[in-house]
């Protein structure tokens, strides 16, 4: 699609109006949020147009009609309507709708595949956990874990695949693309791709209560022989992981960030087991009931 | 349970909130009893089944949780306007937004809205009251007692803190343990009552009550809309109701609806909600529509541009409001299709909606369009709800809704739609009809003041928070770090927020002034009306009409005007005696043992719960074995009230 000709002008108009700020959201560096980017930049120009139509009607009709001296006798018509008029307020929404309505279906079905310009490459797969209040990020081929922070190779497709050990989440890297939730007992998948290295802010996007706003990662992109070099680094030198340590991070609260050289699917895949994290808690003689309340 | 965990202890904020709710109520008693006031209030007000009255105490109520909602959105401001503040904690923080989006879609938005339609509705149709006025009053009484449950959470026992959206598992108590979430279960499940029961009520009140004539398509807007508010009510209350019983279920008897353990289904609570909480924000928006169709026909002087394609729009739109609900949750990985689905669904909403707008413009369009603070209103909610919809639009929009759910993208998409379509006309609806319950305008300098002032401080708060959204800033987090970039935009619309609450200030100031200083109204038709609750006297009496009118077309009055039969000369015409119902203490008492019962429950005190339910069958019993068939009013009497009503006309 390449409705992105203004899109320069708009994100300019767009980073002026907002201060100094970036806005993460429209400055992807990666194909699905660059798909996304262009569809939000496409709706922004059909609705300006929308909003502007009203704005100068409204103005004209209220400049024009308002009571004021010399226009304060005229007893106005009574009018029941305008076949036409109606037809064609009618007509253009729709044309409207259908303008949007197609890049979005598009749109929606091409981010279900990994991106387009990296097809010739396998995807890789990372698990993507959620716990209160901490990410779990386990790489099952390479047999590593972390915790709070993400390494992934640049120009690689990474399919996602999202559940959580409690309450609902949001994995959410907004420069790279939209977020998707994590559910206990439910596996959820997200195709998400880096075109450049760098570091990016990562996060849960959905409410999970108390230690929420903390609920946070970094994202490292690297080029492939870097990555492939901290993967083999982590394999090293990281400590395994042991149940009895994994349960006790899943006890809620913040960690630092952390790397383990085997993963947690070996106990437990919680999108297969929704009761894991309570049984944990049980068995840590943790119980909710008395630490929830205040 | 030991005092300092019934009572909320340790909070400064909270314990200056204890003191001033005592001090209120020792101030309240000293006052009516002072003035000798205790019967005045119990018979004219506790014990009343006039809709007019009823209408009152609804607003009364309304505005009260406005200011309490108001108060919460301000602490919150107050949170966000410096990075790294340290102004409210985490769980206080969630309490606070968990309160104030119950309070103001529940408590303060609907409640306004059914007050407008109980004072006006009756009055349109040309009908003496609604078809049920005891039931009318049990609605009344429930929804404030289960108002009023819900807000002593804050000093008692502790708010509910996982947002009015109340998502599983994180609200159910295996992770949200505390009695908050007990007091989001029952204090909707009680005011649920009181809304279901409106919307069967004003239905048929609609359907059967309306004045000879008066055919489906002659009604006013506003009726029409109350309408069809009233349908969707009926069919999504009942959803809501069901899903509340099973979370209490789940929570207070160890059932297995929505939990991790044992097979619950998360999931189902989100369906659920939405399928209620969709229709729910219509059920606030089209009543808004009605309340603007009025006002704006009204000060264009002009009939409504396009009457039957205003009321075909708004059945679309609200049988369109029953198939959007998954646009809620985009996010939750359904299948393209899915997604697919519910994105045109929810676009295809902008049609009717984009045709309502045109037709409003061109009500105005060769009109004379007079500016009072009613009508300022109604014309700022045509460019700022147009700025909410298409902002909703680019929402709708499933694949880049990934990058805008859950920020303040959405934030602020739906304070535009909900404050400039529902909070707009509430106060639009209130300085027109006004006039009508009380007998005088409300000032319009202070007016004036007071919408300029809540405007410009709307979007000044609002406006930015598009960009926060675009910015990634998230909802519902309670601080932000300084290299987030968030902190500029956060001081701006902490500005707008002040500025609203100024404005605020001085709509309450102007209702004080108002009702000491006002010009004592003449005419029960101050705005040169188009509709039948224009012809009566302005207090209404209260059988509202001497004499049903006769309807012959569309704005009513207006053609009597134009015809010069306005006129209502008590001598010259036939009058009957009037059936009235009397006046009843059944839905009063019977809401204080729904807050009895509600409030046991919450604490999980089974005895307490059993006790108030019991009592609420009692009432019901004794109220379905009550012989009472009401009272008639005498030619004489209405000969004499009219007399006096109208006198000052002369």
């Amino acid at each position: 699609m390449k409705f992105v000709k203004h899109s320069f002008l708009f994100s300019s108009l767009l980073l002026f109006l907002s201060g100094c700020s970036a806005l993460p959201v429209l400055d992807p560096k990666g194909p699905v949020g660059e798909a996304q980017k262009d569809l939000i930049f496409w709706s922004i120009f059909l609705m300006l147009f929308v909003v502007m139509v009203v704005f100068v009607l409204f103005t004209i009709i209220l400049v024009r009609y308002r009571e004021r001296p010399g226009y304060d006798s005229h007893e106005p018509e009574e009018m029941e309507g305008n076949k036409w008029l109606e037809l064609i307020w009618t007509g253009i929404p729709i044309i409207i709708v259908i303008l949007l309505a197609v890049p979005t279906v598009r749109t929606i079905y091409q981010l279900e595949e990994p991106p387009q310009s990296t097809r010739d490459k396998e995807p890789l797969v990372i698990h993507a956990t959620s716990a209160n209040w901490k990410w779990f990020f386990s790489y099952p081929e390479q047999d590593i874990e972390t915790v709070n922070y993400l390494h992934i190779p640049e120009d690689q497709p990474i399919l996602f695949k999202l559940t959580s050990a409690d309450s609902m989440a949001a994995l959410w890297i907004p420069q790279l693309g939209g977020q998707e939730y994590n559910m206990a007992g439910m596996m959820t998948e997200i195709y998400l791709q880096a075109d450049e290295p760098g570091v990016y802010d990562g996060r849960n996007a959905n409410f999970t209560g108390e230690g929420f706003t903390e609920h946070t990662f970094k994202v490292y992109a690297q080029e492939e022989d870097e990555f492939d070099a901290w993967v083999e680094e982590t394999r090293q030198e990281a400590p395994k992981l042991t149940q009895d340590k994994y349960d006790e991070l899943l006890l809620p609260g913040h960690v630092e960030t952390q790397a383990y050289s085997s993963t947690h699917l070996e106990y437990v895949n919680h999108a297969m087991d929704a009761e894991y994290t309570l049984k944990a808690y049980e068995r840590q003689g943790y119980d909710p009931e008395k630490e929830g309340s205040h | 349970m030991a005092w300092d965990e019934f009572f909320v202890t340790g909070d400064p904020l909270i314990f200056g909130a204890q003191i001033s709710i005592v001090l209120t109520i020792i101030g309240i008693v000293f006052v009516l009893t002072k003035y000798q006031k205790w019967t005045w209030l119990w018979k004219e007000w506790l014990t009343t089944v006039d809709h007019k009255k009823l209408g009152v105490m609804y607003i009364i109520s309304a505005v009260l949780m406005l200011f309490r909602g108001g108060v919460d959105a301000l602490l919150m401001r107050v949170q966000l306007t410096m990075p790294n503040a340290e102004f409210l904690d985490s769980t206080h923080y969630q309490e606070i937004f968990t309160t104030h989006g119950t309070i103001m879609i529940i408590f303060m938005a609907m409640p306004f809205l059914i007050g407008i339609m109980n004072i006006v509705v009756p009055l349109q149709i040309g009908a003496r009251d609604v078809a049920f006025p005891f039931l009318n009053a049990v609605s009344f009484w429930t929804f404030f007692m289960g108002a009023m449950l819900f807000n002593i959470s804050f000093v008692i026992g502790g708010s509910p803190s996982a947002g009015w959206t109340s998502y599983v598992p994180l609200a159910g108590d295996e992770l949200s343990a505390g009695i908050g979430q007990n007091y989001y279960l029952l204090g909707l499940q009680i005011s649920g009552i009181g809304t279901l029961l409106t919307g069967i009520n004003f239905l048929v009140t609609i359907l059967k009550m309306r004045a000879p004539g008066m055919t489906l398509m002659r009604m006013p807007m506003f009726t029409w809309s109350t309408a069809i508010t009233c349908i969707l009510i009926i069919f999504a209350f009942p959803v809501l109701t069901v899903a509340l019983a099973m979370m209490t279920f789940d929570r207070l008897f160890g059932a297995h609806f929505f939990t991790l353990m044992d097979g619950g289904m998360p999931m189902l609570w989100a369906n659920l909600f939405w399928i209620w909480g969709h229709p729910e924000v219509y059920i606030v928006i089209i009543p808004a529509f009605g309340i603007f169709s009025e006002v704006i026909s009204t000060f264009s002087r002009k009939n409504l541009f396009g009457y039957k394609a205003m009321v075909y729009s708004m059945v679309v739109i609200a049988f369109l409001s029953f198939i959007v609900w998954v646009h809620h949750f985009f996010t939750m990985g359904a299948e393209a299709s899915v997604n697919s689905f519910f994105s045109i669904t929810t676009m295809a909403i902008s049609i009717p909606t984009g045709v309502k707008i045109f037709n409003w413009l061109f009500t105005m369009y060769k009109g004379r369009i007079k500016i009072n603070t009613a009508m300022l209103w109604a014309l700022a909610f045509i460019p700022n709800f147009v700025i909410g919809g298409v902002t909703g639009v680019m929402l709708s929009m499933a694949a880049a809704d990934y990058q805008y759910h859950n920020t303040y993208f959405l934030v602020s998409h739906f304070h535009y739609v909900l404050i400039s379509g529902t909070v707009f006309a509430c106060f639009a609806g209130l300085y027109y009809w006004y006039p009508k319950v009380f007998g005088h305008k409300l000032n319009e300098k202070l007016g004036k003041i007071s919408f300029w002032l809540f405007v410009v401080g709307f979007n000044v708060c609002f406006f930015p928070m598009y960009f926060l959204g675009f910015a990634g800033m998230p909802r519902r987090v309670h601080t932000y770090t300084e290299e987030s970039g968030w902190f500029d935009l956060n001081v701006v619309a902490s500005i707008g927020a002040l500025l609203m609450a100024l404005g605020f200030m001085v709509f309450v100031y102007s209702i004080y002034y108002s009702i000491r200083y006002a010009e004592r109204l003449t005419t029960g038709d101050p705005w040169d009306g188009r509709t039948l609750e224009w012809s009566t006297p302005s207090p209404v009496p209260y059988y509202n009409f001497a004499k049903v009118p006769e309807v012959h077309g569309l704005d009513p009055y207006w053609e009597m005007k134009k015809q010069g039969e306005a006129e209502f000369d008590v001598n010259q015409v036939e009058l009957e005696p009037i059936h009235m119902p009397d006046n009843s203490a059944v839905p009063f008492i019977m809401s204080i043992l729904f807050f009895i019962a509600g409030f046991g429950l919450v604490f999980e005190w089974m005895w307490m719960g059993i006790i108030g339910g019991i009592g609420v069958l009692i009432t019901m019993i004794v109220r379905s074995f009550d012989p009472d068939e009401g009272y008639h009013v005498e030619v004489d009497e209405i000969k004499e009230i009219e007399r006096k009503a109208r006198r000052k006309e002369a």
